[in-house]
């Protein structure tokens, strides 16, 4: 049994707007399809991790990349709703700029029958300089293989 | 030769509690987790209490990979940002009730972070606790590992890369 593309992309949509965490860091599903997400959060104060400059925690821009590593998985052609992180590796390359809204950009670009392969990117409104790259390993559960989500 | 009384310990817990708190009431995101920290000596557990939001998968239902990796980050830092302020504080060079976010020494900055789900976190508390494994001037190197129901068996744990601030300013 296949699902159509444009199901996939709906039923991952609606996944995704119900995770409870993701609601309260205000997160938005910008785009979603063949094992691409994009999604974005904006700045809030209560998200601050550096008292002196106004800066978001690395915490909350490891969570936004964990929900977009997710939400690219489970849009795979191959892959069925249901998924899990393994690992993920977040590298920080800058300090996200104050008042900005942070957008990333996940990609599974492998997919064995149980593992799914991620990397993404994190910007502000700066798009030439990543504010954040990561990687990580998913669970997949296979379209057609018979298991639950 | 005379020695000197030793420190009432209410004086003591006073000094090291007020530290803390500088600490963690200057980060408004450990607000935003609801994670506080249990110390005993210089040995901090941090506490992710558990609240609704913190969900990933509202089915099965478990805490969110992002909460996860939020909570041992917090962890880590506060475990370096405690560790750094110690001695100042204990040899009485810098006084705790003065400590605010503006007066704080600036905190040490992630580099990287790696993540491990060991299983799905269950919707109850966490307990956390970080090992400095290498600190020089500049890099610290930090393993946390996190549990709920046993210590010993983690839900998850975690290795980070810190840049440290700089001591002149």
């Amino acid at each position: 049994m296949t699902t159509h593309p444009e199901d996939k992309a709906r039923i991952a949509r609606q996944f995704i707007e119900a995770i409870p965490f993701s609601r309260a860091l205000q997160m938005r599903l910008e785009e979603i399809g063949n094992g691409v997400a994009v999604i974005s959060m904006p700045w809030s104060d209560a998200l601050v991790g550096d008292p002196r400059g106004g800066v978001i925690h690395g915490g909350a821009v490891s969570a936004l990349m964990d929900t977009c590593g997710g939400a690219a998985v489970m849009s795979h052609p191959e892959a069925l709703a249901g998924t899990a992180t393994i690992d993920l590796r977040i590298d920080y390359m800058r300090a996200a700029a104050p008042g900005e809204r942070i957008t990333a950009r996940a990609e599974c670009y492998h997919l064995t029958r149980s593992v799914a392969f991620v990397r993404a990117t994190a910007w502000d409104a700066d798009e030439d300089r990543p504010v954040a790259t990561a990687t990580g390993a998913f669970t997949v559960a296979r379209a057609g293989a018979g298991g639950t989500a | 030769m005379t020695r000197r009384p030793p420190e009432p310990v209410a004086v003591i817990k006073q000094r090291r509690d007020r530290t803390l708190a500088a600490l963690v009431g200057a980060v408004p995101y450990i607000g935003f987790l609801g994670v506080s920290f249990d110390r005993r000596g210089d040995e901090l557990t941090a506490v992710l209490n558990y609240d609704d939001k913190l969900i990933g998968n509202p089915l099965l239902p478990a805490l969110h990979g992002g909460a996860i990796a939020s909570f041992l980050e917090v962890t880590a830092i506060m475990e370096l940002s405690f560790n750094m302020l110690w001695d100042d504080v204990e040899e009485g060079r810098i006084d705790p009730d003065r400590l605010t976010p503006e007066t704080l020494p600036r905190l040490p900055k992630t580099i990287d972070f790696t993540v491990d789900y060991l299983r799905s976190g269950l919707p109850r508390d966490a307990y956390a606790r970080a090992r400095v494994n290498r600190q020089g001037r500049r890099y610290a190197s930090v393993h946390v590992e996190a549990w709920q129901d046993q210590r010993q068996r983690l839900f998850a744990q975690a290795t980070g890369h810190f840049l440290m601030p700089s001591r002149d300013g």
